[in-house]
């Protein structure tokens, strides 16, 4: 392969090359000028020595193989790829921003901070996982915070695509990840796990909450292996103001063993949004490492894991542990309906393993006049709804994993629970329709919207009727939009 | 450039004229038949005369597999006894023309940075298969083209391999279009059109866009009912039609 040295100038493919901004032992990055393309573009190079052995460019080809897959914000726009036939390249969009590192220097960062932060990079992996793709080297270096404020990932020489060859399968013998960062079964050599980037996010959160890495910084691929075995230190104990809901996400994020973590990020985010709504274990209130004999315990069964094959890819990540939301309508003469929603709701959670149930009430304001937060015996209407969602739950008997409750405020019902939908990545809305009328057909109704515009599958509820009308109104329904099931 | 290939069609009209509905619908520019037209299957005047044609209007290239080459002259070496009873069944369903077609027929062809063979690339009219990642790797050091396509096997298969390190094996996926990209060999194993056999009974072909330098396994249901009860009606071994309802 014989290669033209690069220089700024020089024109390839149309792409003039400007100035050098970054030399590595892996690549270059050069910001580069095309006419017809408005926004700034870096052409990345493999760094490759004539005779040199190449497994070091098998970083650049699982790029090559994987952005040009991968579109949405949280990716850098692909312009074009160019194969080892000749000149080896990407084109890809220079993210304004700046890198996670910096934020490194301001850590530790107060709570709410790391919340927010840990939000911004957990909607990334979940439509990142949605594509198929996991990144594998999730770090505060390869996550870019655009001017407009989604976070962005870089680098995917170390990433999978789980409908692809894993190019990096024949590195097998080496760990392949980031010291600090990398997660338990990529020391194990799995590299097949979406919720080895949640283990990753939980290292990168619990430095910026503590300053701490929970690891340190290990140095040889033996001292990897203590993530099999030992606890990190409780944030807690690092820095008293954490309270315990961020304790409890973080050591989540960092269980050793993949089961106990969250099992999508989506679930992990919803609780960074929902601080409130966290479920608190032993976690949360831990202030001591596991003590001598457990860890030792520990120690002996992670060294019965070694020598693990590749593992088979398992079912797609974003089809697994769903959160479901149901819309609740509390109001009177409704009884019948929210039983059979809760009905339904049941059978979901009965059939899907993993599965989050966020139970939902709208509080409808007015749109002009004030709105009073107290009823006319002058109880807190929010507060009572509250009540009145669990109790409507109870019968489902969930643990507190499995249910949230939230009480939402606005003047457009069908609006709020969109909205709740996409920011809380909802895989199925289970919603109640009133019985169907000539009116509620042409005025609309909350549910119709809701099948209309939501993001993902609704499940509509409705009450067995004898009425032909409905019959009708049904199909039609089912017509509009096919995810649903009336 | 979109080639299409089509492999181990056995004499399996159904199959056959169910892979060329769906090539259509996918729009390509070649067809390449990597051989075994013939053997198991009750249809071989159909198939042969089916692929001659699509030789002569639309200039595919066709290649020999080791059931046409035993169908010329009835020599099945190394074949078990269902093989050898449908290729003496097939030697006497073919006129002259039609053997001859065949004995024109060669192993492998080679085109760009891609070998086309039916078997493997190391000697391509022993029919070796390649069944695990050494015998791939073994094929590929054989070539110095850097893709080879190629069949026998009837189970689809991708092996890849840089210049210094042992092949890997990866099971495809159906309809995801894989990047043949990188700084190394790649080897697709055809599924068979007539006769699959990784117990997914629809008909299997592959798609290669050479200007994406992307790959796609693609598979299509088939009147099976029919090519089994042909099979029956010719007294050809009942394994033959058995087969082909569970893809094994």
């Amino acid at each position: 392969m014989s290669r033209q040295q690069l220089r700024t100038g020089d024109v390839l493919d149309g792409f003039t090359i400007g100035e050098k901004l970054h030399a590595g032992g892996m690549a270059s990055l050069w910001r580069v000028t095309k006419p017809g393309i408005d926004f700034p573009i870096v052409m990345k190079v493999p760094t490759i020595l004539d005779g040199e052995d190449a497994t070091i460019i098998v970083g650049f080809e699982m790029e090559m193989m994987i952005l040009p897959r991968l579109s949405g914000i949280h990716v850098p726009r692909i312009v074009a790829v160019k194969d080892f036939a000749q000149q080896p390249y990407i084109v890809m969009e220079y993210i304004q921003g700046h890198s996670l590192l910096k934020t490194l220097d301001d850590a530790p960062l107060p709570p709410d901070e790391v919340a927010r932060i840990g939000a911004k990079v957990a909607v990334a992996l979940v439509d990142l996982h949605r594509q198929n793709v996991l990144h594998l080297d999730i770090k505060p270096s390869n996550i870019m915070m655009r001017e407009s404020g989604e976070a962005a990932f870089i680098d995917f020489g170390l990433s999978r695509h789980l409908a692809l060859p894993d190019l990096l399968e024949e590195e097998f013998h080496v760990p392949m990840g980031t010291g600090p960062y990398i997660s338990p079964e990529q020391v194990l050599h799995n590299r097949t796990d979406p919720r080895s980037d949640i283990f990753s996010l939980g290292v990168l959160l619990y430095h910026f909450a503590t300053k701490v890495r929970p690891w340190g910084l290990p140095r040889f691929n033996r001292a990897l292996r203590a993530r099999l075995w030992r606890d990190p230190v409780p944030p807690r104990k690092l820095v008293p103001e954490i309270p315990p809901w961020l304790q409890e996400i973080l050591l989540r994020c960092l269980e050793p063993n993949p089961e106990k973590r969250y099992p999508t990020a989506a679930q992990l985010l919803f609780d960074l949004q929902h601080p409130e709504e966290v479920r608190l274990t032993e976690r949360a209130h831990r202030m001591e490492q596991s003590g001598f004999l457990t860890t030792l315990k520990r120690r002996f069964r992670s060294a019965a894991m070694d020598n693990q094959q590749p593992q088979e890819v398992g079912a797609k990540p974003a089809t697994s542990a769903p959160i479901v939301l149901a819309a609740v309508d509390l109001s009177e003469g409704m009884e019948d309906l929210a039983e059979a929603l809760r009905i339904e709701a049941g059978r979901v959670l009965h059939f899907v393993p993993g599965a989050r149930l966020a139970c939902v009430n709208v509080l409808k304001l007015n749109r002009i006049a004030l709105n009073y937060p107290l009823d006319a015996e002058g109880h807190n209407i929010h507060v009572s709804r509250l009540v009145e969602l669990k109790q409507w739950a109870r019968p489902l008997g969930l643990s507190a994993g499995e249910v949230t409750f939230h009480v939402l405020e606005s003047p457009d019902p069908a609006t709020a629970l969109i909205d709740f939908a996409k920011s809380n990545n909802a895989d199925q809305i289970l919603i109640c329709a009133r019985g169907s009328s000539n009116l509620r057909r042409y005025l609309g109704s909350v549910s119709s919207q809701v099948v209309a515009q939501a993001p993902c599958t609704v499940t509509v509820v409705r009450l067995r009727s004898s009425n032909d009308m409905a019959v009708e109104d049904v199909a039609e329904q089912a017509d509009e939009a096919p995810a649903a099931q009336a | 450039m979109r080639i299409g290939f089509l492999s181990d069609i056995h004499a399996n009209r159904e199959a056959l004229d169910a892979c060329l509905k769906h090539v259509a619908r996918h729009g390509i520019d070649r067809l390449v038949i990597l051989g075994d037209l013939v053997g198991y299957g009750a249809d071989p005047v159909y198939v042969v005369d089916r692929i001659a044609e699509l030789r002569e209007t639309q200039d595919a290239i066709v290649l020999l597999g080791n059931h046409d080459a035993a169908a010329i002259d009835c020599v099945t070496t190394g074949m078990n006894q269902y093989a050898r009873d449908a290729i003496l069944w097939t030697h006497d369903e073919l006129d002259a023309a039609q053997i001859e077609f065949l004995r024109g027929l060669k192993p492998s062809f080679e085109e760009e940075d891609r070998l086309y063979v039916h078997s493997d690339a190391t000697a391509p009219g022993d029919w070796r298969y390649i069944t695990d990642a050494a015998e791939a790797e073994r094929s590929m050091r054989a070539t110095s083209k850097r893709l080879t396509f190629c069949g026998h096997v009837h189970r689809p298969q991708l092996y890849h391999m840089t210049a210094t390190k042992p092949a890997i094996a990866f099971k495809p996926q159906t309809g995801q279009p894989i990047p043949l990209i990188g700084n190394r060999k790649w080897l697709a194993v055809q599924g068979a059109v007539g006769q699959p056999r990784d117990e997914n009974p629809a008909a299997s072909w592959g798609l290669f866009d050479t200007d994406k330098s992307e790959f796609t396994y693609l598979r299509t249901s088939y009147d099976i009912e029919s090519a089994a009860g042909k099979i029956h009606a010719a007294h050809l071994p009942q394994i033959l039609a058995a087969r082909l309802y569970i893809g094994r």
